[in-house]
């Protein structure tokens, strides 16, 4: 239990670093999906499976899924002109 | 400013920020060393007085109900704004964008996975007062095979299958009836959002009294809430793509 316990934090802590140094928003809202299923891992470790649902259906469908469209929206505007 | 200024006031602020933190990590209860007496109360006394399996939802939807209130709404007035400043860029109302589905395991497997993901969600919102889950879970997830039928087939069945009025309508209904409940109780029980139903037996379905009705508003709720927030983002993101010709399409 220890040893997943510190697996699920140590992975938590690790994509966590990996999302704030992604620096193309496309890519990052990757890294950030798979960083909530470390979430989701560390909750269920944790024993809050309740918290552990949330944060599955939030971070890795609803939340992706509006990031992903407004990049793609807002990639043109952003080009200089 | 200067690179080696910003560096240096980066150094003094970020070391006095990190003794600060740590400072306060000292003082903290050790790992897994629960001091609070809430959530003992809870555990204690959830099943024997609400009846219900999950103490997790019985607090949710029972204890704390009046939280979950405020959540509802925040959720249906953020949903509200996204629509009242995207919903004006109706310029798109008959295209026809040409987003076909290209791969040919996308378009079976996401069509396979929209039934399963209905009943995940159904079961999520149903039984969340038994076992981990609840309106909020369940809702999310049915909101999400609606985001996987996009993906599997076009964007045109999407709109189709997601008409607004009725959305908005079930949104309402379900923000609206969390609101009827917790008014029921008061009449009849004397305090807002009081259960008023029989406890019935824990475990089943038929447990937790008026706990499944609020968990089932509030499922409606977030349901419709978030396919409305994706149908708005996705008319956006659809934009982006060529529209096909006329008369063709």
């Amino acid at each position: 239990m220890i040893i997943l316990q510190i697996f699920a934090f140590s992975a938590a802590m690790l994509l966590g670093i990996l999302v704030v140094f992604s620096h193309d928003p496309l890519r990052q809202t990757i890294v950030n999906g798979v960083f909530g299923l470390a979430l989701v891992v560390l909750f269920v470790v944790l024993q809050a499976p309740d918290v552990a649902l949330s944060e599955l259906v939030v971070g890795t469908v609803a939340f992706p899924l509006v990031l992903l469209a407004t990049i793609a929206r807002t990639k043109d505007t952003e080009r200089p002109q | 400013m200067s690179r080696r200024q910003r560096l240096v006031l980066f150094s003094v602020t970020g070391c006095g920020l990190g003794g600060f933190v740590l400072w306060g990590l000292h003082g903290l209860p050790a790992f897994g060393n629960y001091a609070g007496a809430y959530g003992r109360l809870f555990n204690s006394v959830g099943k024997s007085e609400r009846h219900v399996s999950n103490i997790v939802g019985g607090i949710v939807f029972d204890f704390r109900g009046f939280d979950t209130l405020g959540e509802e709404f925040i959720l249906f007035s953020s949903v509200m704004g996204v629509s009242f400043i995207l919903r004006s860029s109706s310029a798109v109302k008959d295209q026809s964008p040409l987003d076909a589905v290209s791969s040919d395991a996308t378009r079976v497997v996401g069509a396979l996975m929209v039934p399963v993901t209905v009943i995940l969600g159904l079961w999520l919102a149903a039984f969340g007062y038994v076992t981990p889950g609840g309106g909020f879970q369940g809702g999310v997830a049915i909101a999400s095979a609606f985001a996987l039928l996009w993906i599997a087939t076009s964007y045109r069945s999407y709109r189709k299958l997601t008409p607004p009025d009725v959305l908005d309508a079930v949104e309402g209904a379900g923000a609206a009836s969390y609101v009827v409940v917790g008014l029921i109780g008061l009449a009849l029980d004397g305090a807002y959002l009081s259960n008023f139903l029989p406890l019935g037996s824990a475990g089943t379905l038929a447990s937790g009294g008026s706990i499944g009705l609020l968990n089932w508003a509030s499922a409606l709720e977030v349901a419709a809430a978030n396919v409305l927030l994706y149908r708005e983002f996705f008319q956006e993101y659809i934009q982006t793509f060529p529209e096909a010709q006329r008369g063709r399409g």
